[in-house]
């Protein structure tokens, strides 16, 4: 590859193809290639720290905004490593002409969204480019969090047999910025779900939770697919107990896109022993995150490596990771 | 009884339906392609019967040469706005996906009027990549008298529109086919078709007639699971009593005689050509071309469009999968130096191609 | 691509109309049928209009559209 496609942002398999073939050749850190959501820092105060960037266009979307997802996006990485956010840093690169009106309302979502969260902003740093550089606000964050769950949250402890757990519905962030984009002539009341889920999720703090991660760009195929790719096991979800709202729906058919493809950012997929599956329901459904939790899979034993779905119609069918961007600049 | 377990209890029949092994039924319509994959309903079939995917996507039958058009258009500095399939077709040397990474004007629109109205906003001279089959035409159409109406002067049309009867016609062996004159027609074998359910709601069920000249049978159907496997077990039983009748099992949407408004407003702005099939050769009357009175909004009259011809891919048997003739497992680049990540044919490519579908649902 | 879903005509505007299905709209073109009046429900491809249902089968296709995803 010579060029940078924007497929590659796109969270599926063409962004893994980037970081495998170009910049693993030069990051090779054993942290770094582990691949979490954050990195397990060593040493007796081995907290996990994360990083990430926000391009989300428009950056105001029925739901929330930019600064609402910064904050939201790094608290979420620290969370579904079952490590309680403490402290983020905050870097903005701002288009000359940007209104300060509208950096106002980022920064007021960005306060709110800490105290939500629990999270303190301890560094920031601003950058100013001119006209035409930036598209308007570009944001990154950095999490430094405390690892609270009893046992490491870590793939290599799934088995089969395990549960696989979803808190809420599905796809209401993708849409609702594809939506606010007005691309597509769509007018659609879809709100975006990003929220902070540590709140939610450590109420599961004394079970021990093998695996967690917030289905983001890609979907929830690619967080499955990411969490099977060679391993010695395989996922199966039900389709009929994937929770999609009809608007999701809706759109997804109009316009051709796989709901199981689509971002969330106020969902976490949790995988627990299936002994632990009911009590970790109803934990989970104590939250107002969680009102919606329920089961949609197992993992399994046959086909390792692979995720399938029965269908509605009683057959099998394999769950594919998306590939190249279904929607640039999602989040 | 609910709507799954109506769903649960017509599977279960199909399951069990007793079939002449060698039964083979095509399906000719991308989104159907798609859902029967995306249903696993070939898993539901009866021992002996395969369900075959003919040339029932759009973007997998336009000919190479047609991205080729787009990509010189695209570096002449005009703005291509196409459904959003077409932009990671490979042509013989680039791709629209491509071209907009090395920064040309290229958009992915939902509808022919967006693009008129990107055109109008933008004030650019704005082309859109008309391509599709009696589903999209009359909306193309449409747009086309629209632009003429309001005098839209930078917009206009790349045309690759093609008719689905005349390929059945042709892949059963009616008319000859191009460059398959030594083989026995494609079709040869087949119980009967899984019509498309879109296209037929503009053509109506009689443009189907010929078929049964031929002892094929054809149900047109929707797009839900229930839709699909009530159909092919319509289907079947045909086949079993030896009865062959075009049948409507879309009437939700379908309408016996089509949509003639809409037949109209395609006939006003096209006229049938014959025209080049990806994988299917020269077939007569296949095609749509804007009549003269439109030819104002024809880029390959607009613009001076230069391509270069480049030697076919070798070892694709994009073609074969079209026609029906194999899987695509047994394509020697699938889901090796083709996938899609990576697409090499456009069967790959496009959402509705076999191969990409095969790699995404198995 | 055959991709169409049924939508409800809630406001004409000449040849164009607004339709909408579980709080989502669209303005499309209604030029390609005969006849589309408020409270249609038309299947929509393309930004068009190309078939009408009766009152009976959009309870049916909605039916149909529904069941395939869970109602949250």
């Amino acid at each position: 590859m010579d060029k940078v496609l924007l497929a590659h942002g796109g969270g599926g398999s063409k962004s893994a193809e980037l970081v495998e073939r170009v910049f693993q050749r030069f990051l090779r850190d054993p942290l770094l290639l582990e691949m979490g959501d954050a990195a397990r820092l060593p040493g007796r105060s081995g907290g996990a720290f994360t990083t990430d960037s926000f391009v989300v266009r428009p950056a105001f979307f029925p739901g929330g905004d930019i600064g609402r997802l910064a904050v939201c996006g790094t608290v979420n990485d620290l969370a579904v490593m079952g490590a309680e956010p403490l402290y983020l840093s905050i870097g903005f690169i701002i288009e000359e002409g940007f209104p300060v009106r509208d950096l106002e309302r980022v920064l007021a979502s960005i306060a709110i969204a800490c105290r939500q969260s629990g999270a303190r902003i301890v560094c920031a740093d601003t950058k100013v480019v001119e006209r035409g550089k930036a598209d308007g606000i570009y944001i990154n964050t950095s999490g430094i969090g405390r690892p609270v769950f009893k046992k490491p949250v870590h793939a290599s402890r799934v088995k089969p047999g395990d549960a696989v757990l979803i808190n809420g519905p599905l796809g209401l962030h993708g849409i609702a910025v594809l939506t606010a984009r007005n691309e597509f002539g769509l007018k659609a009341s879809v709100k975006s779900d990003v929220a902070p889920l540590w709140g939610l999720i450590r109420k599961c703090r004394a079970l021990d939770v093998p695996f967690m991660r917030d289905p983001t760009r890609g979907g929830l195929a690619q967080t499955l697919n990411e969490l099977v790719r060679k391993r010695r096991f395989g996922a199966r979800i039900v389709e009929a107990e994937l929770p999609i709202p009809k608007k999701v729906a809706a759109v997804c058919d109009l316009l051709g896109f796989d709901p199981l493809h689509v971002a969330n950012e106020g969902k976490v997929v949790m995988v627990v022993a299936e002994k632990d599956a009911e009590k970790a329901l109803r934990l989970l459904r104590r939250h107002p995150l969680g009102k919606g939790a329920r089961r949609i899979g197992a993992i399994t034993a046959v086909h390792p490596g692979r995720v399938v779905m029965a269908t509605r119609a009683g057959s099998e069918r394999i769950v594919m990771p998306p590939v190249g961007e279904i929607l640039p600049r999602i989040c | 009884m609910s709507k799954d377990a109506e769903l649960n209890r017509l599977a279960g029949r199909l399951r069990s339906l007793p079939a002449r092994p060698g039964t083979r039924i095509m399906e000719v319509c991308g989104t159907h392609t798609v859902a029967i994959r995306r249903f696993g309903i070939q898993k539901l079939l009866p021992e002996g019967v395969r369900l075959v995917s003919g040339p029932g996507c759009p973007v997998c039958v336009t000919p190479e040469r047609f991205i080729d058009e787009a990509v010189s258009l695209a570096r002449q500095g005009v703005a291509v706005a196409s459904f959003g399939d077409m932009l990671r077709v490979p042509g013989s040397f680039s791709s629209l996906e491509r071209e907009r990474a090395d920064g040309r004007d290229v958009r992915a629109v939902y509808s022919p009027l967006d693009a008129l109205a990107q055109a109008e906003g933008t004030g650019k001279e704005t082309v859109f990549l008309a391509v599709g089959f009696e589903t999209t035409a009359p909306a193309i159409a449409a747009v086309a008298l629209k632009a003429v109406e309001k005098k839209a002067a930078n917009f206009s049309l790349l045309t690759a529109l093609r008719l689905v009867p005349p390929a059945l016609k042709a892949l059963i062996g009616e008319i000859p086919q191009g460059d398959a004159a030594a083989q026995p027609p494609a079709g040869s074998g087949l119980a009967g078709f899984l019509l498309p359910g879109h296209v037929s709601a503009i053509i109506g069920k009689h443009a189907y007639d010929f078929l049964l000249g031929h002892g094929l049978g054809g149900v047109i159907s929707g797009f839900e699971a229930v839709d699909i496997v009530s159909s092919l077990l319509l289907l079947l039983a045909m086949h079993e009593k030896g009865i062959y009748e075009i049948v409507n099992n879309y009437t939700r949407v379908v309408r016996d005689q089509g949509n003639e408004k809409s037949r109209g407003v395609m006939a006003e702005a096209f006229a049938v050509a014959d025209a080049e099939w990806r994988g299917l050769g020269a077939i007569p009357a296949s095609a749509l071309e804007l009549r003269p009175a439109f030819a104002g909004l024809d880029a390959r009259r607009r613009f001076a469009i230069k391509v270069e011809s480049a030697p076919p891919r070798l070892g694709c048997r994009c073609g074969e999968v079209l026609r029906g003739l194999v899987d695509p497992p047994a394509c020697p680049l699938f889901s090796k130096a083709c996938r899609p990540d990576h697409p090499l044919g456009p069967c790959m490519v496009s959402a509705e191609g076999s191969c990409s579908a095969w790699v995404t649902y198995g | 691509m055959c991709l169409a879903v049924p939508m409800k005509v809630i406001e004409i505007k000449g040849d164009m109309a607004v339709v909408e299905i579980s709080g989502l709209r669209r303005e499309v073109g209604i030029m390609l049928l005969d006849k589309v009046k408020l409270g249609d429900w038309v299947i929509i491809h393309a930004g068009f209009a190309i078939s009408k249902l009766t009152k009976k089968q959009a309870r049916e296709t909605l039916a149909l559209f529904e069941e395939g995803h869970l109602l949250v």
